[in-house]
């Protein structure tokens, strides 16, 4: 699923339509969100390097992050920094947001470009675009954006400004695609919706075991966390052009070198194994013990030996009449050797009825 | 750093932490006399309880610009760039209890976040460790605890001090759970410790669970 999204963001919009935008949506059960920005952050660069993808460059907005901590990730994916001013630009929100460092000059890379008055979302916005457009020139070439922590900004500014930031860059025409990263417990629901329903898709990593009522992990949950600390479930919704929403899942590693996805089915079986708890006794049969329970023959399956089982239902069928009286023979013999008692039974005559629940004294009149 | 209830831990495993424990706990660990650093020039003591307040006359002034924090975070930003250049990489900043530094901001959630997001850039482009306290259980009546939360975003590894689930011991005070994100520094990543601690007279005792009988 990381992959269609990868394909959504790098195929952009189509021409007179919204840019695909996408909320990366976490909380601090498990805050892999930033994880998985670095991940698409860096698909993305090397398609655009690549030449595979819609936009040409690609403007990535700072808040949670030191542009340093970006040049070092794409230094470790081999991207080659020198020449990447030609396709990026680093929006530096992190390092001074609200110029609390007046007349302190702060070192800015020929990459970044330092702002330092976050709560003016109007020149947020313009300094996006301008640096977008310093990117790709003002014609048809597109540019996309990325915005590493928007509940940094919704702390600067209302919820309307905000989004009305991320629809306006949704809308403007030279944006190929855009997305960004909210830790969705920070803000109330409707903060949250208001973001979901501006974007296209929503990917929200989740964690794989779920405390009880919403609780925050605390020591007695310690051994699930342990399990399940580097990883999470990763939910896509994606909003087709059609207007059709598919919901892919899938499960999250963070590892050293990055983010890893696995289709959920293969991982599964394993979890649930790990996560029953260790008792004295078996739970589970092994597999000798199953073989062995396999083998076992049942009471009704004895009289087989082999041959077709027939269960008498009280009929005396006229073909057979004379295997049967052999057979009652051989087992009347075979009884009288071992001693045991048997109940034969013929029925008097065609017209009664098998064995029935009905009352036979139904008809009596008293 | 953060803890709900129970016992006050003042040190941090150096084992669990890494490297990011600076040397300043490591002088306080070991019995150091703190007013000698401070005329070594090794240690700065800023006293927010005394903390001169700007007056009256600008407190309108102070609620848009940030005023007091602004001005601390100026004080922090010019006691760390008079350091020779070879000691300005190894600095911890730490502070004690954030909840009391947001009573000292009026209240204002957003204007401690500035401060320490503020304290967090001087982590990446020095080289400095931040440690800050707060207590979770300050929080635990208001539905939606932002400022804690948004605390373990920004922090790189949580330390929280609880009390044993079977209550207060004699030879445990309480136990310390150690998560370490390593958000952006490079070796091991994700990994959680789980220890249990005893307050002594001058310094707290830690140790692995059942450890000590």
């Amino acid at each position: 699923m990381a992959d269609s999204i990868c394909r959504a963001l790098r195929d952009g919009a189509l021409e007179g339509e919204h840019a695909p935008a996408l909320t990366i949506k976490d909380s601090i059960a498990s805050p892999f969100g930033l994880d998985v920005f670095s991940h698409l952050f860096s698909q993305l660069t090397s398609n655009i390097l690549a030449g595979k993808s819609q936009s040409r460059g690609l403007v990535l907005v700072a808040f949670h992050r030191s542009p340093s901590f970006y040049v070092d990730l794409l230094k470790t994916k081999g991207i080659d920094i020198a020449s990447s001013q030609k396709w990026i630009r680093i929006l530096d929100c992190y390092s001074d947001p609200l110029g609390w460092k007046d007349g302190i000059s702060h070192g800015t890379s020929n990459v970044a470009s330092s702002c330092n008055n976050v709560k003016d979302l109007h020149k947020l916005l313009s300094m996006i675009i301008e640096l977008g457009q310093g990117l790709v020139g003002q014609g048809k070439v597109h540019f996309s954006a990325a915005i590493d922590s928007v509940s940094e900004m919704l702390r600067h500014a209302s919820v309307s400004s905000v989004s009305g930031l991320l629809s306006n860059l949704r809308s403007h025409g030279q944006v190929s695609s855009i997305f960004w990263v909210l830790h969705s417990d920070l803000h109330e629901d409707k903060v949250n919706a208001a973001l979901e329903y501006l974007s296209s898709m929503v990917a929200s990593v989740e964690p794989l075991n779920q405390c009880g009522n919403g609780q925050r992990s605390n020591v007695n949950t310690l051994p699930l966390l342990e399990r399940s600390f580097a990883k999470g479930k990763f939910h896509v919704r994606f909003k087709r052009r059609n207007g059709r929403v598919r919901v892919a899942r899938e499960e999250v590693h963070v590892e050293h070198s990055g983010v890893k996805f696995t289709s959920v089915s293969s991982e599964n079986e394993t979890t649930n194994e790990g996560l029953i708890p260790k008792v004295q006794f078996n739970l589970q049969l092994s597999e000798k013990e199953q073989i062995d329970r396999a083998n076992v023959v049942l009471p009704f399956e004895h009289q087989g030996n082999g041959k077709p089982i027939q269960i008498y239902d009280g009929r005396k069928s006229l073909t057979d009449t004379k295997n049967e009286t052999t057979t009652v023979s051989t087992t009347e013999s075979e009884t009288n050797e071992s001693g045991k008692g048997e109940i034969i039974y013929f029925r008097d005559s065609e017209d009664e009825m098998p064995d029935s629940d009905e009352d036979p004294d139904d008809d009596l009149d008293i | 750093m953060e803890h709900g209830g129970g016992a006050s831990p003042s040190n941090l495993l150096d084992d669990a932490v890494g490297p990011l424990a600076g040397r300043f706990v490591a002088v306080e660990d070991s019995g150091c006399n703190l007013a000698a650093q401070r005329d070594n020039k090794r240690f700065f003591f800023f006293d927010m309880l005394t903390w001169e307040y700007p007056g009256e006359k600008i407190r309108d002034k102070e609620k848009t610009s940030g005023g007091g924090l602004v001005a601390l975070y100026g004080e922090i930003q010019k006691v760390i760039s008079d350091l020779p250049q070879e000691r300005k990489n190894s600095v911890t900043i730490i502070i004690d209890d954030v909840s009391l530094m947001e009573v000292a901001a009026k209240g204002s959630t957003n204007l401690v976040l500035d401060f320490l997001h503020y304290c967090h850039t001087l982590t990446s482009e020095l080289g400095c460790s931040l440690v800050a306290l707060n207590h979770e259980d300050i929080y635990s009546s208001s539905e939606r605890p932002t400022l804690i939360l948004q605390m373990e975003y920004l922090a790189g590894i949580l330390i929280k001090a609880e009390p044993l689930a079977t209550g207060l011991a004699k030879d445990v005070h309480g136990q310390l759970t150690v998560l370490n994100r390593g958000n952006d520094g490079q070796g091991s990543r994700y990994k959680i410790c789980n220890f249990h601690f005893r307050v002594k007279e001058n310094n707290v005792e830690y140790f692995y669970p059942g450890s000590r009988t």
